[in-house]
């Protein structure tokens, strides 16, 4: 690069990304929300908005395209408006797992495969996806379903257990965890939570403690 | 077992509504400028005579922790609290209990632990993949922002403190506390050296303290009810009441409130309906997240679930992650899957941890097949202890300990599938198949 102004990434390698997110902004919803989150930061300290308004714009992209990712031209809108260089933005997006830098499909089927699910039968839920044409790190051909294998969700006592999108599926086995893809296929969703009717964390089949609260 | 009365978290299972009212309706906010009346130093006292360790895994006295903040706080530098509520610690969750049934107890010991330490604002920083969890702890901050609890004049009580709620994004990293500040400034989530320590340059530079969830949430009911109530519960030097989660092969898996110090047998029988295939069936257990070395089963069985009687048992009470392993475990799988843990989250900043990590992995891949040549054992043991110890943060030290507690404890395992492997043993298994 010769010229001395600077040409944003998403321009040096034309055709990569689309056209279409070069020109991303804000709905106004979003505008106005990306300003308050900026405001809780102390002056001059808006680069800790970077993971905020990350989200917000994966947020944005799932509701405008379908797909929770963020592509180099959303990065730098995001980077422009905090003031900071590019790659500070993109440094930021490719540490966290949970940026995604490259779509995704409809539903995000995360199983968590760590030791306390893997001990409670993680390696049937993850059978189960691959019954039903899911593959490990890829994207379903209709776009519907990406698998991902993730690392321990914080949901142990309920394991074994897959995140899809925004909601929990935990208690599961190789037959309500294919009900759930099969549901998901249909365009219904699913109840999120236990799959066998625990509430929450409590013991299966009634709390041992907070007998006189609980009810 | 700790009786119903003395529970701090009423609402653990979420029987009742997150809500302010209903919060309310259990005790919180009751009078909360009465508590910071009390002044800073007289909390600071209260929470030191409690004797509450923290609750994050470190054990670190919450109360001696606090009063490391500057008492005359430089305006241009003013502290700040941050609650780590990046719970990741494979085998954790109980934090997110409180942030979804409880956040009321969280807000509440936010402002008064930002108080004790002359904080003017707290940061919340909640695991990314808590996505429902943090909607609550979002709403509820409004709410208490709404009814005057926090803000401008918190509570009437002159005192003026923020609470920030900031979601992670899926780092196991940014729970150590240098890593959790650097994330909250905008930047990947890579531990400082210390010195300096937080207390001193933290968050922006300015006076930081990092205290987990659970170490918060408790100090409201410890000042309402008296330190000597909390330091009446569990043996001396472990006090007070504590969240555990029985994951994996118990009948019931629940996270649930108890005495610090309860035996382990008492806890699984009351709680979890003992061990799946009967008390004959534990294999082992690692009693505090992945990150501590794995205990046998005769010698956890009596053993008190507290910081010191699981470290003489070398190894740690943790977060109060307890991870039962029956006797269908493949025990050298279930490390191996955390050294894959391990490998996947190193931030990379460290060789030591960058490189050994992924060795790691692949060495316990090949002993989980017996695809390995005997003095590999302890070539490996030689590389847990070149990381433990070098590297910035603890999880290097985190990735060796399961490894050394697997080879501590069931090292004839690992060689006898070598040897199986290698031929030099028959298997049982394979003589009948022929």
């Amino acid at each position: 690069m010769t010229s001395s102004t600077y040409t944003p990434v998403s321009q040096q390698n034309p055709g990569t990304p689309p056209r279409e997110f070069v020109d991303f902004a804000w709905t106004a919803d979003n505008a106005a929300e990306a300003a308050r989150i900026i405001a809780l930061y102390p002056a001059g300290r808006q680069a800790s908005a970077v993971m905020p308004l990350l989200w917000l714009a994966q947020y944005q992209m799932r509701d405008a395209t379908g797909s929770a990712w963020l592509p180099v031209p959303v990065i730098e809108f995001v980077a422009r408006q905090l003031g900071m260089p590019y790659i500070r933005a993109y440094e930021v997006a490719s540490f966290y797992t949970m940026y995604n830098l490259k779509p995704v499909g409809r539903f995000h089927v995360q199983v968590c495969g760590t030791t306390p699910c893997q001990l409670r039968g993680s390696d049937d839920i993850m059978r189960a996806c691959k019954d039903k044409g899911l593959k490990k790190g890829g994207s379903t051909p209709d776009g519907l379903f990406t698998l991902t294998e993730v690392e321990c969700l914080g949901a142990c006592a309920n394991a074994p257990m897959v995140q899809i999108n925004d909601d929990n599926y935990e208690d599961l086995t190789y037959d309500s965890m294919t009900a759930i893809l099969e549901a998901l296929a249909r365009g219904e969703m699913p109840t999120p939570g236990s799959a066998i009717g625990r509430t929450a964390s409590c013991p299966e089949g009634g709390p041992t403690s907070l007998l006189e609260v609980a009810g | 077992m700790l009786a119903d009365k003395d529970r701090i978290f009423t609402n653990l299972y979420g029987f009742q509504p997150w809500s302010l009212d209903a919060a309310r309706h259990r005790g919180d906010w009751e009078d909360t400028r009465s508590l910071l009346a009390l002044g800073p130093d007289a909390i600071v006292d209260a929470i030191k005579a409690s004797g509450l360790r923290g609750r994050g895994g470190a054990g670190f006295p919450t109360g001696m922790k606090w009063s490391f903040m500057p008492k005359t706080p430089n305006p241009a530098r003013p502290s700040y609290l941050v609650i780590n509520a990046d719970e990741s610690e494979p085998g954790s969750c109980k934090d997110r209990e409180i942030i979804r049934h409880d956040p009321h107890k969280l807000i509440e010991g936010a402002l008064v632990a930002g108080f004790a330490m002359r904080a003017v604002a707290a940061f919340i920083y909640i695991r990314g993949e808590y996505i429902r969890e943090a909607e609550t702890l979002f709403a509820a901050v409004r709410e208490a922002y709404a009814a005057g609890l926090i803000g401008k004049n918190a509570c009437g009580s002159g005192y003026d403190f923020d609470v920030v709620v900031h979601r992670g994004a899926g780092a196991y990293i940014c729970g150590e506390e240098t890593a959790m500040l650097e994330s909250l400034e905008g930047k990947k989530g890579q531990p400082r050296l210390k010195p300096p320590f937080p207390a001193g340059a933290g968050l922006y530079g300015n006076p930081t303290t990092v205290n987990n969830v659970e170490s918060i949430a408790v100090a409201p009911t410890i000042l309402r009810r008296g330190a000597a109530w909390f330091a009446a519960i569990g043996r001396p030097k472990n006090e007070g009441t504590k969240l555990f989660q029985i994951s994996g092969h118990v009948n019931k898996p629940c996270v649930v409130e108890d005495a610090m110090s309860v035996p382990f047998r008492e806890l699984i029988d009351t709680h979890c309906g003992g061990i799946r295939g009967g008390w004959d069936n534990l294999l082992a257990v690692i009693p505090g997240g992945s990150s501590v070395p794995l205990v046998p089963a005769h010698q956890i069985i009596d053993a008190p679930m507290d910081f010191d009687g699981l470290r003489d048992l070398k190894s740690g009470l943790g977060t109060a992650a307890i991870i039962v392993m029956d006797k269908s475990t493949d025990i050298v799988r279930a490390i191996a899957r955390l050294s894959y843990f391990y490998k996947h989250e190193s931030c990379g900043q460290c060789t030591p941890c960058r490189e050994g990590t992924g060795w790691m992995w692949r060495v316990m891949e090949r002993l989980v097949t017996g695809d390995a040549e005997p003095h590999e054992i302890d070539l490996l043991l030689e590389v847990t202890t070149e990381i433990e110890g070098h590297t910035i943060c603890a999880l290097g030290d985190a990735a060796a300990w399961p490894i050394q507690g697997l080879m501590r404890h069931f090292r004839p395992e690992v060689e006898a599938r070598i040897a199986r492997r290698k031929g030099f043993v028959q298997v049982p298994n394979a003589i009948a198949a022929e």
